[in-house]
């Protein structure tokens, strides 16, 4: 018997890998992460989108999201 | 008449510059700079860490201080570019200082690659102020990029030894029309007047405040030895002699 296991769709969040079991919006994301709105920048396939279209942008299978804030310092990569 | 910094159309009364890496708090942060009365503050973009949220760094900020992004982390002009380009977007304003620092031990910028990204995002409405090895070539063409001003290293980041420097950047103000910003090994107020001095139109510190015992008082002090040495190179210092020259004539009854 052949167990084939189903991942998802795949999404790059951050630089690694995540599977979503069905799409779902970035807001929805971020509360199931549970990351806090305020001070946060999220690049959505190289695009910073504003927070008020996290409810209505769906995430694809491939899609790519950074969530950044600034932070104090410099240098380090 | 007072004597204000002009960059970017905007006019600084405060010729301190803070980083804000390495403060062991947020709120301590926040009270060295409401002590020193900084008005321009550098924060840095990086993915947050979803384990460990830390608040918005930016809430600590007062109302009033002009925010610069810097691009740490970029290792070419590409980077910082990108780095600029989604700070803006976030809403920080269009000030953004370059730094290009492939090299991880000594935390040395590329001036080649500084030089690139400053000509792309001066073009781009960018307010650029660009972080370099203290070069003259490097500062021309950054002038000619179109850059607001020039921030030469005195020592390595972190490094607190001071102007070692000290030459390259005298050259730089001797030559280049354009607010020189020291900026990186500062370790202590009296270096920072030392800098002031010689003519630098502003300095940048973090380590030193950063990690001193008492950051706001030391931030305060940094003030200080700012305004010391900027009323002292305004004063017009007295040049360095070989010999001695002295004060009175030589009283001639005693002979």
């Amino acid at each position: 018997m052949i167990e084939g296991k189903i991942q998802g769709m795949k999404i790059v969040l951050n630089g690694k890998e995540e599977y979503l079991d069905r799409p779902i919006t970035v807001e929805e994301l971020r509360a199931a992460k549970g990351w806090k709105a305020g001070g946060i920048v999220v690049e959505f396939n190289r695009q910073i989108i504003d927070r008020k279209d996290w409810a209505i942008t769906f995430l694809q299978e491939g899609d790519c999201l950074e969530v950044l804030s600034f932070v104090g310092g410099g240098c380090l990569p | 008449m007072k004597d204000l910094l002009t960059i970017g159309g905007k006019n600084l009364e405060n010729r301190l510059f803070l980083g804000t890496g390495k403060f062991s708090s947020h709120s301590l942060m926040e009270e060295a700079i409401r002590t020193s009365g900084v008005q321009v503050v550098t924060v840095a973009l990086r993915r947050i860490d979803f384990a460990s949220q830390e608040e918005d760094i930016l809430r600590y900020v007062p109302p009033g201080c002009i925010l610069m992004p810097n691009t740490s982390g970029a290792r070419n002009a590409e980077e910082a570019v990108r780095i600029a380009r989604v700070a803006k977007a976030a809403g920080a304003g269009n000030w953004i200082k370059i730094e290009v620092i492939p090299d991880q031990r000594y935390l040395l910028p590329d001036n080649m690659e500084t030089i690139r990204a400053t000509e792309i995002l001066a073009n781009d409405g960018f307010v650029v102020l660009p972080y370099m090895s203290p070069d003259l070539m490097a500062a021309r063409r950054l002038q000619d990029a179109g850059a607001a001003a020039v921030m030469p290293l005195g020592a390595p980041i972190g490094s607190n030894r001071g102007l070692q420097t000290k030459e390259m950047i005298r050259i730089l103000i001797d030559t280049i029309d354009l607010p020189i910003i020291v900026d990186a090994g500062i370790g202590r107020p009296s270096q920072a007047a030392e800098a002031m001095e010689m003519g630098a139109s502003a300095v940048l510190v973090n380590t030193a405040i950063a990690t001193a015992g008492d950051p706001a008082a030391m931030a305060l002090a940094f003030d200080h030895a700012v305004r010391a040495g900027r009323m002292a190179y305004l004063a017009g210092p007295a040049r360095e002699r070989q010999e001695a020259s002295a004060s009175s004539p030589l009283t001639g009854f005693l002979r």
